[in-house]
């Protein structure tokens, strides 16, 4: 097959035999994980899909009617910056490394491997959805999410294909045989393994799932090894439009329960109450946050050290790039209380990423807040303290309530249904899941948009059926 | 840099004297002749010079004097045969000069062990005076032990009591494997610093026999001549000439080995080149070619090099060794060895090529072999493949054909320090391995290779570069010194041998307590010694 015709680039596959011979065996292999695990009854259907086919801002963002199975899955990179330098640890200001360091040849492959799991996790973790959708424009976007964490998979795999040879390539296989939520061959992240089936789970993913993944991306897109860099610096332009999808779809879902407050008894009108909404943000954010990782971790230190992955906006946030000789305080559980504890910055990494997360996030409840505030509801949500339901890092093992106070198993296990989701919210959201394909026309429990796609209106028929 | 060439007429040290079936190595050491600076090589004690010029005795002895049957090893030294190590030179030595000197004279007593019992040579150690610590190591190496019964001469291994430190020479594990002289009776003189005199000795059976010193000559004289009933081969040897080598900063070449250092990317290329043009047929032929037949040029010259890297290399952390040339030519200079392995000068070959292939064995540092077209690991450079950590061997159909060869030889002319081939060490789980190995196919492409688990990885070509590149580069960024204790724990598999006792029990351990601040630290047992304070122990049992 002509690799270079069907695969858009601008990694010079038409010369790379290297990269031609391993795709040639994964990209058939991708194709049927696709149909096996991509969405589930949409395969066949004509979606207004952008497909980038060039990194230039002409070409990213390239919008037409496409079957998924023929989407044009691309391998972009940002364009080199000539004379990159690594920009932080250890070897700051040396030439950035071109090809992997044998030094840091398995961290980096892990760190690349962790990163591309995510990708096609949460494309089996959401294959369902289509069969629910509120209306065309989600289910459109909804499809849009898939196919680009889809190429996000092709991003991770051209590095492993690209740079690591045959564990490279081991690996890169590996990634379409793990199953979200398989017991047996479980997707490496957890919050990548819980299930993901209705709507409200799938705002709730975009919005703070999602967005882990852009502070991750981030803090590669600094990375010293220049690919790695240049393929995540590229892709944070299209995962800005999946933190769109979530931020924007469960303000929809808010503005939609102030109306039906103001109406009467939200769950009698069929909505979703907000009590529901905000079990809903306790229980992604709260796993969303383990995602980066322990509050003091070695692997952070090395990473950082090594020049592999660095802080959020390395270069324009910090001038010491080296961070060997500070300190981080925070909280940690000791002797069955929280007390304050200083480590070296460099271990509290994933902490600091984290907190940068939080900050991002807060930015989208106050969103959500001011139009409870506009529609004159008194109800505001709000994010449970980062200690809350965790189950990695320092806190796990232990109990919190939503304002991180240290409490008793036994008190938890007595809060947990005013917490987070119960399975009676879940089947209630789930009944509430009722296909509205028509074009212009849209679910019970949520708002529309306030505009279309690239200068489409909301009533375009954004998915043929 | 230190050189490990030298010569009897260039020995400072030692004197080599041949008379007929009898040779006479004397050691006579020269105080201020020393490798550095800050100590005098008193009471016949030695330093790494020292023991280079002992290990190339040795090696003449087999390759200049076949005809020698008994090798007397004494002093000229009135009252003293030798006092081991010395204690200063140790004092004032870099850990890793002080691991590499232990391995180098370790080697050198196995090797006059090797002599013995491969070309039967017998070796007296006759003690004219005290023989203490190394000394006493020296002679425990050789077959038979008389000491001089003077009331004041012993032997000795001080080195506990004194020094806070091991026999480091295989002391410790002779007593009780070679000479199998009782464990306690072992504890009690390992202890015991001024050691054991003539009767005691004798009984306890650190020394074969004692003579009064006016008698002492005699005794050794009619020793030497009971073992000379045995008839001997009347055959006359070769001159070992210098291997000529050009050092430049960052090579050194010899005519079939040839070194590229990397010494930023701490690793160095090793190549060998296969012999070329015609070669002997007959052993007369062998013997006029001399020192110049390849399969003993080469690997003296593949000795050197890796004495050298161990020694004046020590950022070097991995080999990579190529093989170059035709493995036809390879396979026939096995056969002529293997059907003459009893004519004197093969067997001494043999035995040569087998000690150098160990001491690659026992290099502290890694060896990745490098299989590529035209290369050529067959049949005894095979050998060098199988002492490799890791091989990789590029699997690329279009570039010509890539393969390995076994020869007989491989089949036991080169045993490693545990008794076993390496190919033997290599299939322990399997055996029936062995079979196919050996079987009729004797060559194997990289395919076959790869399946029969003679090579580890087959990158392709579009991986080969990276794949050695990265390869290369994450090994030496790893620990040295996890890596040399991880090597050495991984490449002696199966039994145990005396050889295998000293150099990964005795030796590790020695390592152990060299680093140790019982030993070296402010107060320490080596660092005290000869000073007017005395050592303070930290008592604590590990």
């Amino acid at each position: 097959m002509d690799l270079n015709e069907r695969i858009p680039n601008n990694v010079n596959l038409a010369n790379d035999k290297k990269l031609q011979r391993a795709l040639e065996k994964w990209l058939p292999n991708y194709i049927d994980w696709w149909r096996e695990m991509g969405p589930d009854g949409f395969q066949e259907k004509d979606v207004w899909l952008r497909t980038a086919v060039d990194v230039g801002s002409e070409g990213w963002a390239h919008f037409d009617y496409v079957k998924m199975p023929d989407y044009r899955w691309g391998i972009f990179l940002e364009p080199p910056v000539p004379d990159a330098k690594v920009g932080f640890g250890d070897n700051y200001g040396r030439p950035a490394y071109q090809e992997v360091p044998g030094e840091f040849r398995n961290a980096l492959r892990r760190i690349i491997v962790t990163q591309g799991d995510t990708e096609p996790a949460s494309v089996e973790q959401q294959r369902q959805l289509g069969k629910t959708c509120p209306s065309l424009y989600d289910m459109r976007n909804l499809f849009q999410v898939n196919v680009e964490e889809g190429r996000h998979l092709w991003a991770m795999v051209y590095l492993l294909h690209g740079y690591f040879g045959r564990d490279g390539r081991d690996e890169a296989d590996a990634l379409l045989e793990r199953r979200s939520g398989n017991p047996d061959k479980p997707r490496i992240l957890e919050a990548f393994n819980q299930p993901c089936d209705d709507w409200l789970n799938f705002f709730a993913f975009t919005m703070f799932t999602d967005r882990d993944g852009k502070y991750q991306l981030s803090a590669l897109a600094e990375s010293g090894f220049e690919p790695l860099a240049r393929t995540c610096q590229f892709m944070l332009t299209e995962e800005a439009h999946h933190m769109f999808v979530g931020d924007t779809g469960l303000g929809r879902v808010v503005r939609r329960t102030t109306q039906l407050m103001k109406e009467g008894d939200v769950r009698e009108l069929g909505g979703i109450p907000l009590d529901i909404i905000q079990k809903y943000i306790n229980f992604w954010f709260s796993y969303s946050l383990d995602l980066f990782g322990g509050e003091i971790s070695s692997n952070s230190a090395d990473f950082f050290a090594a020049g592999l992955k660095g802080r959020y906006k390395e270069q324009s946030q910090y001038t010491d790039h080296s961070a060997a000789n500070e300190h981080f305080t925070m909280m940690v559980v000791e002797d069955g209380r929280l007390q304050s504890r200083e480590v070296p910055l460099r271990n509290a990494l994933n902490e600091l990423l984290r907190t940068e997360y939080v900050k991002d996030c807060e930015k989208g409840l106050a969103r959500w807040n001011k139009i409870l505030t506009e529609a004159g509801a008194i109800e505001r949500l709000y994010l449970p303290n980062p200690r809350f339901h965790r189950h990695v890092g320092e806190f796990a093992g232990h109990n919190f309530d939503l304002h991180g106070n240290l409490i008793s198993k036994d008190e938890f296990e007595l809060h947990r249904s005013e917490w987070l989701p119960t399975v009676e919210d879940r089947e209630y959201v789930r009944s509430l899941m009722h296909p509205v394909t028509e074009p212009g026309k849209i679910a019970n429990w949520i708002a529309p948009p306030a505009a279309g796609i690239k200068g489409k209106p909301f009533e375009f028929e954004y998915v043929r059926l | 840099m230190i050189n490990f060439q030298t010569a009897p007429d260039q020995y400072h040290h030692w004197k080599l004297n041949i008379d007929g079936s009898v040779a006479t190595l004397s050691m006579d050491v020269s105080e201020d002749d020393t490798l550095n600076e800050g100590y005098k090589l008193k009471l016949n004690s030695y330093d790494l010079g020292v023991d280079i010029e002992l290990a190339d005795a040795i090696q003449r002895l087999r390759f200049e004097h076949p005809q020698v049957r008994v090798v007397v090893v004494t002093s000229l030294k009135p009252r003293i045969f030798c006092a081991g190590a010395n204690i200063y030179m140790l004092g004032t030595s870099s850990h890793a000069f002080k691991v590499n000197f232990c391995k180098f004279t370790n080697e050198t007593r196995c090797a006059i062990e090797d002599d013995s019992r491969h070309s039967g040579r017998r070796y007296l150690a006759a003690l004219n005076g005290t023989a203490s610590g190394g000394g006493y190591e020296l002679a425990i190496a050789c077959d038979e032990i008389y000491l001089v019964d003077d009331g004041n001469s012993a032997v000795s291994l001080p080195e506990v009591p004194l020094l806070g430190v091991l026999p480091g020479t295989g002391g410790l594990t002779r007593l009780v494997d070679k000479r199998r002289i009782r464990r306690d009776r072992a504890d009690v003189f390992s202890t015991l610093a001024e050691g054991l005199k003539g009767k005691r000795a004798k009984e306890w059976g650190l020394i074969d026999d004692s003579f009064p010193t006016s008698k002492f000559q005699e005794g050794i004289d009619a020793r030497v001549e009971q073992i000379l009933q045995n008839e001997a081969e009347p055959v006359r040897g070769i001159k070992l000439n210098p291997i000529g080598v050009e050092q430049t900063d960052d090579s050194r070449n010899y005519k079939f080995v040839k070194v590229q250092l990397h010494r930023d990317q701490r690793y160095a290329d090793l190549t060998i080149q296969a012999p070329e043009g015609d070669q002997p047929n007959t052993t007369e032929a062998i013997e006029k070619l001399g020192d110049s037949y390849w399969p003993l040029r080469a690997f003296r010259e593949l000795d050197d090099a890796i004495l050298h890297l161990r020694v004046n290399e020590p950022l070097v952390g991995l080999v990579c060794l190529r093989a170059k040339g035709n493995a036809d030519a390879v396979l026939a200079i096995d056969k002529m060895l293997a059907a003459n392995r009893k004519h004197w000068l093969v067997r001494e070959i043999l035995a040569n090529m087998a000690r150098v292939l160990r001491r690659v064995d026992l290099t502290a540092k890694s060896f990745f072999a490098i299989v590529e077209p035209g290369s050529c690991f067959a049949g005894n450079l095979l050998e060098l493949l199988l002492a490799s950590d890791r091989s990789y061997m590029l699997n690329d159909p279009e570039a010509g054909e890539t393969s390995l060869a076994v020869s007989e030889l491989n089949e036991g002319a080169f045993p490693m320090s545990n008794g076993l081939t390496r190919m033997q060490s290599r299939f322990l789980a399997d055996p029936e391995k062995l079979a196919k190995v050996f079987g009729d196919q004797k060559k194997f492409d990289v395919e076959e290779a790869e399946e029969l688990g003679l090579i580890t990885f087959a990158p392709d070509e579009l991986d080969w570069e990276d794949e050695v590149r990265v390869a290369i580069e994450e090994r030496t960024s790893l620990s040295p010194d996890a890596l040399t204790g991880m090597e050495a724990s991984l490449r002696f598999a199966g039994p145990e041998t005396m050889d295998t006792k000293i150099y990964g029990r005795l030796t590790a351990w020695q390592n152990w307590i060299f680093q140790r601040p019982n030993a070296v630290g402010e107060h320490g047992a080596l660092t005290n010694y000869g000073k007017p304070t005395k050592a303070q122990f930290d008592y604590k049992r590990t």
